[in-house]
C-alpha cells in the first residue's frame, strides 16, 4: 500500500502548487480589476 | 454663429454621422449637426487628432452611465483658479507624483482604452491605469506637481469627470478585508478538496465489507487529513473566530459563535480520535463547512463593497477647497478646516460655499436647495447671510466667514443626523435573532447527548464525546448561515443592476417591515428641475433656448430642455446673476430678470407661483416665461402603487403650505404638513415611530437628512444632496420614483425567502438531530446532509431571480 503514500504526497504537492500560484496572483493584484481585465483583452496596447 | 456653422459643416462632410445623434457623446444633437455642443466637437477632434478614432468604432455606450459630454469650460476671473489638485497629490521618494481619481462616465472597455491611450501619449506620464471595477484612475508622472491640472484637464476634455479621491484609508481597509477573505477561501478550498478526497477513500474502505481498509492505512489517512485540515482551519477560520470572540466579549452571541465552537470542537474530537486510532474523524466536515461559509461571506463582501465604493465616490464629488482672500490681494486655496472666522472668502460661479458668512461684495443668486429645500434660487447682495452647502449660481462673491467647520449650519445638520441615528433603536437582524435562540439550544442538546451516552448508557468517554460532536456537526448552521446572506447577495445585486444602491446590509430587512412612507416634496415628489409652464411664442422660445443652452443656471437648463434640442447660440455673454445678452447688429437680445431686460418693475405684482424670465428683442414685444414645479412623471402611479400595497402615505415638507397643498391634492394625499424645519421633521418621524409606525422616509435635501436618519429606513434619489445620500439606506438613480416601489417589493420577497430558508434549515435539523443523538450519523452521512441542505438553501434563494431582472427605468406596472 506504499503507493498510496506516494500518490498522496504527489497530489498534495500539486494542490499546494495551485494554492501557491493563486495566492501569488492575488498578491500581485491580478484580482483587483476583474471587469477591466475582461475588457482589456479586446483592445490593442499601443 | 455663421463661422461656427461652416466649421461644423466641414466636420459633418468629413465624417458623415447618424441622423441627429452627437458623434461624440451619443446624446441627441440639433438636426443637421454632427455634435450636440462645442465641447463634444472639441473632444472628437482631439481623439481623431491623436489617431484614436477607433474608439468610436469599438465603444458601446451604456445608457445608464453619464454621457461623455465635456462640461462647458468655465471662463472669467475664476478660470485660472481651477480646483486645487495639489492637496491630493502624493509625492514619491523617487521624485515622481501620484494621484488617484474617481472617474465618472466610464461606459465600457473602450473608455478605459481611450483614457489610457491618451495618457500614454503624454511624455511625462509614468502610470496611467484605470481600474474598471472601482472606477478609479491611478495617475503617475514626472515633472512638477502642477502638471496634475494639465493631465486631468486632458481627460476631462474627453467628457469624463475626474474627482480626486481622498477616501484612502477607508478603501484600503475595505480592500484588506476582501483580500483576507479571498485568501482564507483559497486555503479552505484547497484543504476541503484534499481532505474530501482522502475521506472518500476511507468511506469506500469502510463500506467494502469483503476487503476492509487496514488499520495502519486508516491511521495514515487520518493523520494526513489532520495535517492538512488543522493548519487550514486555524488560518481560514479566523474571520469567524474573531467575530465570535468580539460578540462574546460584549456578552452577545451571533451566528459565528456556534460556527466557531462547532468547528473547533469537531476538529479537537477528530484529533483525539486519530491519536486513539478511532474509526471516525470529521476533518472533512469541518473544512467543508468553513469553505461553504467563506463563499457566502465573500459574496456578501463583494456586494456590499461595490455599494460602498459608489457611496464613497458620491462623497468625494463635493468640493472641499475654499479660496481665501489674503490681505495682500492674493488668493490661497485651503481646506475647509483651515479657514478661520473673519477670513474673507472668494466664491466663484458654480462653487459650493464652504462656510457660513456675510456677503461683503457682489450680487448673485444662490441655490439653497441643499439647506432649505427651496427649489428657487435666492438672490443675495452685500449684507446677506449665506450658508455652507449653498451653491453660487451667479457672479463671484466675497464673503466674510462667521462660522466655519464644525459651527456651520451644515455641520449642525450633520450633528442632528448623528443624534437621530444614535436614538434609532438598534435593529436586530433576523439571522442574529435566530442565532440567539439557536446557539444555546444546540449546545444544550450536544451536552445532554454527551451526558446521556456517558452517564445513562455507560458508554466510554471517547465515544460519548464523539457522538456529542456529531450532534454539533449536523447542527452546525451551514444552511442557517447561508440562509440570509444568500438572499441578501441576490436581492442587493438585483437592485444594484436596477440602479438602486442598498448601502446597509440590514436595509433589506428593514424595508420589508415598512408600513408608512413619508415623502419630502421638493426634489423628491417633484422634478429637481423646474419646468416651463407658459409659452406664448414658439419662435421666442427657440431663440431663448438657444441662448439658455450656453448657461448652467437652473432656469436656463429648464428652458433649453423645454425647447427640445437646440444648438447653442454663439456670442452669448452671461451677466452673472442677472441674465444673458446676445449682441446683434440691431441691438442687444436679452434674456433674464425683469430689471436686466430694461423693464420697469411690475406696478401690480401678480402672485405668481414660480420664477420668471423675460426675453427682449430690439423692436419686438417682450416675452415672459414662467416656471413651476412639476411632479415627477410617475409620482401619481407610484403613490397609487404604494397605497395598493397597504402603506400609509404622508407628505412632510419645508415648503410653503400653498405649494405643499397643491402637490398633496394632485396626488390624493390627505396627510400632509408644510413649513417644517429639520427638527420638526425629525420630531414628526419619531412621534410616528413611538406610535408603532415603521417609517420609510424618502427625501433629498440637506434639511431632510436628519429625518432620513431618524426613520426606520430611508431612501434618496441620486440627485439628492450629498449628505442625504450618505445618510440614506437606499439611493436610487433615474428620473422616476418607481424604484421606491420596486425596492419595497423586492425587500418583501427577499424577507419571505429568508424566512423560508431559515425554516428549511431548521427542518433539516429536526430530522438530523435525533439521528445524531442516537449515534447513527457517520462522517459520510454528515457530509452529504450538510452539502444537500446548503444546496437546497442556495436554490431557494435563487428563486428570487425568477421574479425577473430589474432594469433601470422600469416602471411599477411592468412588475406583477
Amino acid at each position: 500500500m506504499t503507493v498510496i503514500l506516494y500518490l498522496l504526497i504527489v497530489s498534495l504537492i500539486f494542490g499546494a502548487c495551485g494554492l501557491g500560484i493563486f495566492l501569488w496572483s492575488l498578491r500581485s493584484g491580478q484580482f483587483d480589476d476583474m471587469d477591466g481585465a475582461a475588457n482589456r483583452i479586446l483592445y490593442d496596447k499601443d | 454663429m455663421a463661422q461656427s456653422l461652416t466649421l461644423e459643416q466641414s466636420r459633418a462632410a468629413a465624417r458623415p454621422v447618424g441622423r441627429s445623434v452627437c458623434a461624440h457623446c451619443g446624446q441627441e444633437a440639433p438636426p443637421g449637426r454632427p455634435f450636440c455642443c462645442t465641447g463634444c466637437a472639441a473632444a472628437h477632434d482631439l481623439i481623431e487628432g491623436l489617431g484614436l478614432g477607433r474608439y468610436y468604432e469599438q465603444r458601446v455606450l451604456d445608457a445608464r452611465e453619464r454621457a461623455p459630454r465635456p462640461e462647458p469650460v468655465q471662463s472669467g476671473p475664476q478660470g485660472g483658479g481651477r480646483r486645487d489638485l495639489a492637496r491630493h497629490v502624493v509625492a514619491r521618494p523617487d521624485g515622481a507624483y501620484e494621484l488617484t481619481l474617481a472617474v465618472d462616465g466610464l461606459q465600457c472597455g473602450a473608455c478605459v482604452w481611450l483614457i489610457e491611450s491618451v495618457l500614454a501619449r503624454e511624455p511625462d506620464v509614468t502610470i496611467g491605469r484605470v481600474n474598471m471595477t472601482t472606477r478609479r484612475l491611478r495617475l503617475g508622472w514626472r515633472g512638477t506637481i502642477q502638471d496634475a491640472g494639465h493631465l486631468v484637464g486632458r481627460i476631462e476634455a474627453l467628457g469624463y469627470r475626474l474627482v480626486p479621491f481622498d477616501a484612502r484609508a477607508l478603501s484600503a481597509a475595505q480592500d484588506r478585508t476582501g483580500r483576507a477573505l479571498l485568501r482564507a477561501l483559497a486555503v479552505a478550498g484547497f484543504a476541503a478538496g484534499n481532505v474530501m478526497f482522502i475521506s472518500i477513500g476511507i468511506w469506500a474502505g469502510q463500506i467494502n465489507g469483503a476487503d476492509p481498509i487496514g488499520a495502519a492505512t486508516l491511521a495514515l489517512l487520518h493523520w494526513v487529513s489532520a495535517a492538512i485540515a488543522m493548519p487550514a482551519i486555524a488560518y481560514a477560520g479566523r474571520p469567524f473566530f474573531t467575530s465570535a470572540l468580539a460578540a462574546l466579549r460584549h456578552g452577545r452571541t451571533n451566528m459565528d459563535v456556534p460556527i466557531s465552537l462547532g468547528v473547533l470542537l469537531v476538529t479537537g474530537m477528530s484529533l483525539v480520535a486519530t491519536i486513539h486510532h478511532g474509526e471516525h474523524t470529521y476533518f472533512d466536515s469541518a473544512v467543508a463547512l468553513l469553505f461553504f461559509l467563506l463563499i457566502g461571506r465573500y459574496l456578501d463582501h463583494i456586494a456590499r463593497g461595490r455599494a460602498r465604493a459608489t457611496a464613497e465616490q458620491l462623497l468625494t464629488l463635493r468640493g472641499t477647497d475654499v479660496a481665501v482672500l489674503l490681505d495682500d490681494g492674493s488668493v490661497q486655496r485651503r481646506g475647509q478646516e483651515q479657514v478661520a472666522e473673519g477670513d474673507r472668502i472668494l466664491i466663484a460661479t458654480g462653487e459650493r460655499i464652504g462656510v457660513d458668512g456675510v456677503v461683503e461684495r457682489g450680487e448673485s443668486m444662490l441655490d439653497t436647495s441643499l439647506v432649505t429645500g427651496e427649489s428657487l434660487p435666492a438672490s443675495i447682495s452685500p449684507g446677506s447671510k449665506v450658508f455652507a452647502g449653498t451653491l453660487n449660481l451667479g457672479a463671484v462673491l466675497t464673503v466674510r466667514a462667521v462660522a466655519t467647520g464644525e459651527t456651520t449650519l451644515l455641520a449642525e445638520c450633520v450633528r442632528l443626523i448623528e443624534a437621530a441615528e444614535a436614538r434609532r433603536s438598534r435593529f436586530v437582524v433576523i439571522a442574529d435573532r435566530v442565532a440567539r435562540r439557536y446557539a444555546p439550544a444546540v449546545h444544550l442538546c450536544s451536552l445532554l447527548t454527551f451526558l446521556g451516552w456517558y452517564a445513562w448508557l455507560g458508554a466510554p468517554v471517547g465515544q460519548s464525546l464523539l457522538v456529542a460532536a456529531s450532534v454539533l456537526i449536523v447542527t452546525c448552521p451551514c444552511a442557517l448561515a447561508l440562509a440570509v446572506p444568500a438572499v441578501q447577495v441576490i436581492a442587493t445585486g438585483m437592485l444594484f443592476r436596477g440602479g438602486m444602491l442598498l448601502k446597509s446590509p440590514t436595509a433589506l430587512e428593514r424595508l420589508a417591515q415598512v408600513d408608512t412612507v413619508v415623502f419630502d416634496k421638493t426634489g423628491t415628489l417633484t422634478d429637481p428641475l423646474l419646468a416651463l409652464s407658459e409659452v406664448e411664442d414658439d419662435g421666442a422660445l427657440r431663440l431663448a433656448a438657444a441662448m439658455a443652452a450656453t448657461s448652467r443656471h437652473p432656469l436656463s437648463r429648464s428652458l433649453a430642455q423645454a425647447a427640445g434640442v437646440v444648438a447653442p447660440a454663439d456670442g452669448v455673454i452671461e451677466h452673472q446673476g442677472q441674465g444673458l445678452a446676445l449682441a446683434t447688429p440691431d441691438g442687444d437680445i436679452r434674456l433674464g430678470s425683469r430689471s436686466f431686460c430694461g423693464m420697469l418693475p411690475d406696478p401690480t405684482p401678480r402672485p405668481t407661483s414660480g420664477p420668471e424670465l423675460w426675453l427682449t428683442r430690439p423692436g419686438m414685444k417682450p416675452v415672459r416665461f414662467t416656471f413651476e414645479e412639476r411632479l415627477r412623471e410617475d409620482a401619481l402611479n407610484t403613490v397609487a402603487a404604494l397605497r395598493d400595497m397597504g402603506l400609509r402615505l404622508r407628505l412632510i415638507s419645508g415648503d410653503q403650505p400653498a405649494q405643499v397643498a397643491s402637490v398633496a391634492e394632485a396626488l390624493g394625499l390627505q396627510d400632509w404638513r408644510a413649513a417644517c424645519s429639520p427638527v420638526e421633521k425629525v420630531a414628526l418621524i419619531e412621534a410616528g415611530a413611538k406610535a408603532g409606525e415603521k417609517v420609510l422616509m424618502v427625501g433629498d435635501g440637506l434639511n431632510d437628512s436628519p429625518a432620513l436618519a431618524a426613520a426606520l429606513v430611508s431612501a434618496s434619489p441620486a440627485s439628492a444632496a450629498d449628505v442625504s445620500q450618505t445618510v440614506a439606506d437606499l439611493v436610487f438613480q433615474g428620473a422616476k420614483l418607481a424604484p421606491v416601489v420596486i425596492a419595497l417589493r423586492t425587500a418583501r420577497r427577499a424577507r419571505r425567502a429568508m424566512v423560508q430558508n431559515l425554516a428549511l434549515s431548521i427542518g433539516y435539523n429536526a430530522v438530523m438531530v435525533p439521528l445524531a443523538v442516537a449515534g447513527l450519523v457517520t462522517p459520510w452521512l454528515a457530509a452529504a446532509a450538510m452539502s444537500s441542505s446548503s444546496l437546497l438553501v442556495m436554490g431557494n434563494s435563487l428563486r428570487l431571480r425568477r421574479g425577473g431582472r430589474i432594469e433601470k427605468n422600469t416602471t411599477w406596472e411592468s412588475k406583477p
